[in-house]
């Protein structure tokens, strides 16, 4: 645990009068596993935007790295939702990972060893070596989501920022895309950022979590934020937190009225209905 | 000469004939060049054409071209000038309105119509020769002089190399556009160049096979390409052999015939297709069968 990788500092979002977040003070260091938690509208989406350059702050600052959050910054790789490819979408899983890499250079590119050797190297570390060329598009959605992580990771960034990764998967898929983000910042030292409906899944891995809700949030780890004091006072009604059977049931979370309505965060909805 | 049926007065010798083959073939040199060229535009082409899911846009866009082509001839003007303009017209138009796919559809559903609707009008007006007229619609070999090919084969240069140019990017953008976005790739000025580079290749292949079956060769090549293969190298590659090949196969069956070369391209690509989707259905087979082994 050592340098920051991801720092915001009094960082604020509004949109015209409705602040979404203000105040955020975020110090994600090496290795650091932090999950973000909060309702529709809460700015979860947001937050990745801002961190991606492609959402700016109303006040305070994002820095990746060391360095002013920008757009395409090389010090990020960015695990998204698992949506449908299509079948016949002329890539195999190997190509997929490139693009990783490569996707976003101008020009043709040409063959290079070494290039393929790093896309083999990300494959097997998410254990999908053995699909390598297999057709994209014929993959199952968990098949499909290790090779959008060794996608993320092949470039060797310093930060992870997973949003959403676990919609719409099994409960099987869910646990190895868990493991596999789990062993990547053990291993690399990788600092997590990893957005989610449900803390479950990454209950054993996470050190601290970001709660947004009402416009404000809690920082701490999960005991300090996932109890029903916390929650309660950050939402402003009474909020069950009930722990068992080493899983956090949160009841009485009220839905967010206003919310500014993101596409990942409105169709996330109907998927996840305890939230946790 | 022999008759197709009893009664009718076709005959195999409309449709195939070689005779003086030699002679003829030095008159459509042009032709032929012409064609490769297209094939090789057409078949780089339609393999973002595929990916991005555009073949209606491909439809629509060359009805807008046909418009600005028999609008230009009704003027006495420059028919591949106008041929681009409509085509351009139409691009961007599609490109700035129709982002989501939906909307997109019912943009080209509305425009596709109009188009072909103008077209008609300027064609009717028009007192020139007919071959002109139905040339834009159903495709001709014999109107490519010198400049027509100077003309054809600089467009050609232009959308092969903004095509090599943007490569990589444009693929990312059309795998998977937000996570293109998230690395940088600027997926929204892609969309509408990419759209411009696509208005030239229509306008080109409006000059030779005609408005009604551009998509023969800018939608069908790498259609076959994609069920034979998911190699991102091997896809282009492929499509344009298939596209030169329905291109400059259907011009060398249709120069002793009478009738238009469109029958042939159409034909071959049609065929190139057929046999490529029935080896994709084994290749499936293979594939699946190794994912349920893995």
């Amino acid at each position: 645990m050592s340098h920051s990788v991801l720092r915001l500092s009094g960082a604020a979002l509004s949109y015209g009068a409705r602040t979404v977040w203000s105040g955020l003070d975020l110090d994600i260091v090496a290795g650091e596993f932090v999950a973000v938690l909060g309702a529709n509208g809460s700015g979860k989406t947001s937050l990745i935007r801002a961190v991606l350059g492609q959402q700016p702050l109303s006040a305070g600052r994002v820095e990746v790295a060391g360095t002013a959050a920008r757009r395409g910054s090389s010090q990020i790789g960015y695990v998204p939702q698992q949506r449908r490819i299509d079948p016949l979408t002329p890539m195999r899983a190997k190509d997929v990972v490139g693009l990783g890499l490569d996707g976003h250079r101008w020009g043709i590119g040409r063959p290079d060893p070494h290039r393929r050797a790093r896309i083999a190297e990300a494959l097997d570390a998410v254990g999908a070596g053995h699909y390598a060329d297999v057709p994209i598009g014929l993959l199952s959605g968990g098949e499909q989501q290790r090779v959008r992580i060794a996608q993320a990771i092949v470039a060797g960034p310093p930060l992870l920022l997973c949003d959403e990764p676990l919609l719409s998967l099994d409960l099987n898929s869910q646990r190895t895309v868990t493991t596999l983000v789990d062993r990547r910042r053990r291993e690399h030292d990788t600092a997590v950022l990893f957005v989610t409906h449900e803390i479950n899944p990454v209950l054993p891995y996470v050190d601290r979590v970001l709660y947004l809700a009402n416009g404000t949030f809690r920082i701490g780890t999960v005991d300090e934020v996932l109890n029903t004091e916390t929650l309660s006072a950050l939402f402003g009604v009474p909020v069950d937190v009930v722990r068992t059977a080493g899983r956090i049931i949160v009841a009485g979370v009220p839905d967010a009225a206003d919310c500014v309505h993101h596409e990942t965060d409105v169709d996330s909805d109907d998927v996840v209905p305890v939230r946790a | 000469m022999t008759v197709l049926a009893s009664g009718s007065d076709v005959s195999w010798s409309q449709i195939f004939n070689f005779t003086d083959y030699g002679s003829l073939l030095s008159l459509v040199q042009n032709s032929i060049i012409a064609g490769a060229l297209l094939g090789v535009v057409g078949g780089l082409l339609s393999t973002f054409v595929m990916m991005r899911d555009l073949p209606f846009a491909v439809h629509g866009i060359s009805e807008l071209s046909f418009a600005g082509a028999s609008g230009f001839l009704l003027a006495g003007w420059s028919v591949v000038a106008g041929s681009i303009v409509g085509s351009l017209v139409a691009a961007l138009i599609i490109g700035a309105l129709g982002v989501r796919a939906r909307d997109r559809n019912s943009i080209i559903g509305v425009l596709m119509p109009f188009g072909l609707g103008l077209g008609v009008l300027f064609l009717s007006l028009y007192r020139g020769r007919a071959a002109n007229k139905f040339g834009l619609l159903i495709g001709q070999i014999v109107a490519v002089d010198d400049s027509k090919l100077t003309t054809l084969a600089s467009v050609s240069a232009v959308v092969v190399v903004g095509l090599a140019l943007l490569w990589r990017p444009l693929t990312f953008a059309s795998v998977d556009p937000e996570l293109a976005a998230a690395r940088g790739v600027p997926v929204r000025i892609l969309s509408p160049v990419f759209m411009i580079l696509l208005g030239l290749g229509v306008a080109m292949s409006v000059q030779i096979v005609g408005a009604l079956l551009v998509l023969s060769i800018v939608c069908t090549p790498a259609a076959a390409a994609m069920r034979v293969t998911s190699s991102p190298a091997l896809v282009p590659l492929l499509s344009v052999a298939f596209a030169v090949t329905s291109m400059v196969g259907g011009i060398l069956l249709a120069v002793g015939a009478s009738v238009p070369i469109t029958p042939y391209v159409t034909t071959i690509s049609f065929l190139i297709y057929l046999v490529c989707r029935g080896l994709g259905v084994l290749r499936a087979r293979r594939a699946t069968g190794a994912v349920a082994a893995a």
